[in-house]
């Protein structure tokens, strides 16, 4: 996984609430047993009009050229609800987006963004519409700072705001850590828990009569 | 069982203390995971991640896998299904699942189904449980006392490898229905209502348990429609304590303990509810009297109303978003701010899905259905959420009821519930459907989807548009 330091870019604002994962990438784009082949069909409903091809909607704001480079996604409150697909995450990172700023996420998606290197920042309602209008206000300038090390968005115009996220989490971004090995040096544990658990909860264990 | 007694614990709490393997700081914890369900959709995926990384699976035994949402539910299915490339997930399931000697529930088996139905219905799930599944509506299975979650393909990978999932500890909600429901209200309307109060991203970040009256006196099927539509509330999962009626459900079921381990089991589960002097971080109490038959007007499933209201102006909502939202769902479902809901005329109705589709969801809507038809018109498909509801809903007649009716009667799998690019309903078709989801074409090319009961999917396909069995009736239930 590619680790997430710090990144400077420009930011596409999608101020939309419940922006559900079948929006983010509708079940028909996901043709394959893949993780790739999926930034094309990233808000395919919106992107594109007519009920299939390809024919560009140049109202939505992906298809705007000022948001041509976006790496950072502006969005409503609970950014990702519904399916877990994890497609959702996938298509979002292979289109460029590298962080997603929201009020709430939903939290399967929250949890998809931290194991593919896709930072999920969430911000109060306000200061996300305050760095929408002034990156709306301001195309030329649109660039904003998101320093994961010191938890910081910061834009040239505005304050900076600071934001929460989970050591562990922030650990992972910051490293570009594989889950399964971060917790395979723990096999010991696992184990040992495994050991008290077999008398503890013997039922537990499936058995089929 | 290792609950800690020495203080006052919600379920919530104590089920998570059950399986902590190691705190992680900050109220995060690796916990242990019992097991671990995959469909072709988004299991197919993580068990090729897996293969490709030469990682084994820690408990093939603690791994089951279903064929539910891909595949056909027409009548003489095969591997063979509409949506393009869908063959494809079919067929590398089913080869992956063997290699990792997990058990798969495959088309034909009599045990196939889709997966939030089959697992309680094999006794898969029990209460004091942990079972994840890369699909939403895993939290369905909270309805018996197990902490049951959807994650996403790498975290499934991470669970099959390991047994443990990294989670950071939710918030525990408590949501109490007083008294009890009146009559011609289900589980679905119960849980539309507070969705429809709160907002769908009312519970983000807690995990809620669902009690109070109107929760004990419902079956655990109505059980598991409630806590089926606790992701669509932003919860983490919904859980309900076990009581008898979820011991009577799982005793005997082909995986449940049996014998003395089931004695065991049953003395373990007596423990697990919130004791009463627990807190919670929030509280909602609804009286269950207040709640009507509901149905949604828009695009998220907080958007709903009871049936005999009108629908909402957002120019009388005072949140810029909110109303925004609003503006754009009324636009895309083709309704106008303030119209009767019941006005609106209908071209699908669709009874199936992980919410509604076992067999006492069947019976009502057989009920409603019986010695009627449904509208000209109107294309209406039932789906038995297992093949195991299905053989027991022929039994019982009742697929002639539907058929009888006008409804087609199909195989068991998720179908029409989402659009994968197969079957689906048409280009902006208004449908009344059981399942949890009116998310803008989630049923097909922008299908305008109203969630509700099976009853009312039933009363709207005899009147060919928006109707509660009030209305199917003339004004009695
Ligand atoms: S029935 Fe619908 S909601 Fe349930 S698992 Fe299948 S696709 Fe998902």
């Amino acid at each position: 996984m590619e680790p997430f330091k710090k990144l400077a870019a420009v930011s596409l604002p999608l101020l939309r609430i419940n922006v559900d994962t079948d929006c983010i990438i509708p079940s028909r784009e996901m043709k394959k047993v893949s993780k790739t082949g999926l930034g094309e069909g990233l808000f395919a409903g919106w992107r594109y009009t007519g009920t299939s091809g390809r024919r560009i909607n140049p109202e939505f704001i992906l298809n705007d050229a000022k948001y041509k480079d976006a790496q950072i996604l502006l969005s409503g409150m609970n950014f990702g609800c519904g399916s877990s697909r994890e497609h959702a995450v996938w298509a979002l990172a292979e289109y460029g987006f590298r962080a997603i700023l929201a009020p709430s996420f939903g939290g399967i998606f929250y949890n998809n963004c931290i194991c593919n290197g896709l930072l999920p920042v969430v911000l109060p309602e306000g200061d996300i519409a305050l760095l929408a209008e002034w990156i709306i206000a301001n195309p030329a300038e649109n660039q904003l700072v998101i320093d994961l090390e010191k938890q910081i968005v910061s834009g040239p115009e505005v304050i900076a705001f600071h934001f929460d996220i989970f050591p562990q989490d922030k650990e992972m971004l910051l490293r570009g850590f594989d889950m399964i090995d971060m917790t395979l040096k723990r096999q010991d544990e696992i184990t040992a828990f495994e050991e008290r658990d077999k008398k503890l909860r013997a039922w537990a264990i499936p058995h089929r009569e | 069982m290792a609950v800690k007694n020495n203080m006052a614990s919600t379920l919530f709490e104590k089920l998570w203390d059950l399986h902590v393997i190691s705190p992680l700081g900050e109220g995060a914890a690796l916990l242990y995971i019992d097991r671990i369900f995959l469909h072709e959709r988004t299991g197919a995926i993580a068990l090729k991640g897996l293969a490709e990384k030469q990682r084994p699976l820690r408990h093939p035994q603690s791994i089951f896998c279903t064929i539910d949402h891909i595949v056909d539910t027409l009548p003489g299915r095969t591997d063979d299904t509409l949506m393009e490339g869908g063959k494809a997930f079919i067929q590398s399931t089913r080869t992956s699942a063997h290699a990792a000697g997990v058990t798969l529930f495959d088309i034909g088996d009599e045990r196939q189904g889709i997966v939030h139905v089959i697992s309680p219905e094999q006794g898969i799930v029990l209460p004091g449980l942990t079972l994840i599944c890369p699909d939403s509506h895993t939290c369905t299975q909270g309805a018996f006392g197990a902490l049951a979650w959807g994650v996403g393909s790498t975290e499934a990978e991470h669970a099959m490898a390991t047994s443990t999932l990294k989670l950071e500890k939710p918030k525990a909600m408590q949501i109490s229905f007083r008294g009890q429901l009146a009559a011609g209200v289900t589980a679905k309307d119960m849980i539309l209502h507070l969705i429809g109060k709160y907002t769908a991203a009312g519970a983000s970040g807690y995990a809620v348990e669902f009690c109070g009256e109107a929760v004990s006196n419902l079956n655990m099927e109505g059980r598991m429609t409630l806590c089926n539509m606790a992701v669509e509330f932003g919860a983490f999962t919904g859980i309900i304590a076990p009581d008898e009626k979820t011991f009577d459900y799982l005793e005997g079921r082909p995986y449940a303990p049996k014998g003395g381990l089931w004695q065991k089991a049953l003395k373990d589960w007596q423990g697990l509810n919130s004791d009463e002097k627990a807190v919670f971080d929030k509280k909602i109490s609804l009286e269950a009297k207040d709640i009507q038959p509901m149905i949604t007007w828009g695009t998220s499933p907080g958007q709903a109303m009871a049936i005999g209201a009108q629908v909402p102006q957002p120019s009388a909502m005072t949140d810029h978003y909110r109303r925004a939202a609003a503006t754009k769902a009324l636009a895309y479902m083709n309704i106008n701010p303030g119209q009767n809901i019941t006005d609106l005329a209908i071209d699908g109705a669709f009874i199936g899905s992980c919410t509604n589709s076992r067999l006492s969801d069947l019976r009502k809507a057989a009920g409603v259905l019986k010695g009627r038809k449904v509208a000209a018109g109107v294309k209406a498909i039932c789906v038995p959420g297992s093949s195991s509801v299905k053989r027991q809903a022929e039994a019982e007649g009742l697929d002639q009821i539907f058929k009888d009716a006008g409804f087609e009667w199909r195989e068991s799998g998720c179908s029409m519930c989402f659009y994968a690019g197969g079957e689906s309903f048409g280009f902006q078709e208004r449908v009344v459907t059981s399942t949890n989801r009116n998310f803008e074409s989630r049923q097909g090319p922008e299908v305008r989807s109203h969630l509700a009961s099976p009853e009312t999917v039933a009363a709207s396909a005899v009147m060919g548009r928006i109707a509660g069995m009030k209305e199917l009736n003339h004004g009695t239930l």
